[in-house]
């Protein structure tokens, strides 16, 4: 088990490539499809935990994926797994520039690199839509949970229109979603 | 005798500013590489603004977060191998203990009714804030106009959606990709973007 931890993070972290949402696909991969750690919506609530505490998705999602795995003991190998290629690759790099002080192939491979990053990103907001609309049920119109859909759109429309700090949109959906849990229930 | 000391002073600082930086920058990691500017070029002056600028393109092109990387680059040009240790550690340090705290308490929490309804409520916005994204970078794909490179977004999309491939072989095929271009000397797309 810790050792499936240790080489799924390992995995995120040499791939997640391109700042915090990259890293995002390849959990969901790991602990979602593959290992079948978490639920789609338990994942959901991991990326609202990671949005709205301070640090890094990936150690964020180390940490919390270790911890209900297997204890601390699993939140260290996780991290460890998730920090490691990073700490060697940087290092490298960082010894190559100062030595050459120009990375060539770098720039060429990053240009392809971001159409992948963003298709992927793509791919896991329409998986996070679809737990939304039809929560862990079915695809199909009577399935459809007006309660997510409605404030998914208005929270799209508002990023796209005025850019608000991301926290605040979390917040405010969170505090519809109570109230409408609160209504519905009186 | 006097250098030691001046060295594990180095390292300190190293752990705990990055600690302190890391405790307190929400929004990721561009938040983070801002703050690290402020304290380690405008205030404490252990670099300069293009040294900085550097630091985050390279730890921006590297595997993994970009504060983790920018401070193992910062640790490594202050005081080498231990200095990206203890960078790296006062880094990755405090969200490591506060997702601890969470993840211990996530099962109790999310069982409660009323959380249950606020953690629904904010999956709608999360899935919003994570589309928004998707947004601005296609948007910029499209922009840039590049066949190659939409048509690398196209397979990409269909290939993870509807197969399932995994994202690491998508990603891998694309470093193939532009390892090849260099190769062959061809540009990929116009401008960098």
């Amino acid at each position: 088990m810790l050792l499936d931890l240790f080489l799924s993070f390992l995995e995120i972290g040499l791939m997640s490539i391109g700042g915090g949402y990259a890293a995002m696909p390849l959990i969901q991969a790991q602990a979602v499809a593959k290992h079948g750690w978490l639920t789609m919506g338990e994942f959901a609530d991991l990326v609202t935990i990671a949005e709205m505490t301070p640090g890094p998705i990936g150690i964020n999602a180390a940490t919390f994926v270790g911890v209900r795995l297997s204890g601390i003991p699993g939140a260290m190998v996780a991290t460890l797994g998730f920090l490691l290629p990073s700490m060697i690759i940087v290092s490298l790099l960082a010894f190559l520039y100062t030595r050459y002080k120009t990375l060539p192939a770098l720039q060429s491979i990053l240009k392809c690199l971001k159409p992948v990053v963003a298709a992927l990103i793509l791919s896991a907001g329409l998986k996070l839509l679809l737990q939304v609309a039809f929560g862990e049920g079915k695809i199909a119109l009577q399935n459809v949970d007006v309660f997510g859909l409605v404030p998914f759109s208005a929270a799209l429309f508002t990023l796209r229109k005025w850019k608000p700090n991301p926290i605040l949109v979390l917040v405010v959906c969170g505090g519809l979603g109570l109230l409408a849990g609160v209504v519905g229930i009186l | 005798m006097e250098q030691k000391t001046g060295k594990l002073k180095t390292l300190w600082q190293l752990f705990s500013n990055m600690f302190l930086i890391s405790s307190f920058t929400f929004g990721g990691g561009f938040v983070i590489v801002n703050f690290m500017k402020r304290r380690f070029v405008d205030e404490l002056h252990w670099i300069d603004e293009n040294e900085m600028m550097d630091m985050v393109s390279l730890g921006q092109s590297s595997p993994g977060a970009i504060a983790v990387n920018a401070a193992n680059l910062l640790g490594w040009r202050m005081a080498g191998f231990p200095g990206m240790l203890a960078a790296v550690l006062g880094t990755a340090l405090p969200p490591m203990l506060i997702l601890l705290v969470i993840s211990t308490f996530y099962n109790a929490f999310a069982q409660n009714r009323y959380v249950a309804f606020a953690l629904r409520g904010m999956q709608a916005g999360v899935a919003a804030i994570i589309m928004d994204v998707a947004c601005n970078l296609l948007g910029k794909l499209f922009k840039d106009g590049s066949i190659l490179r939409i048509g690398l977004m196209a397979a990409a999309f269909a290939a993870t959606f509807f197969f399932g491939v995994n994202p690491a072989i998508l990603l891998g095929i694309a470093i193939l990709i532009g390892i090849g271009l260099t190769f062959f000397g061809k540009e990929a797309g116009p401008s960098a973007s």
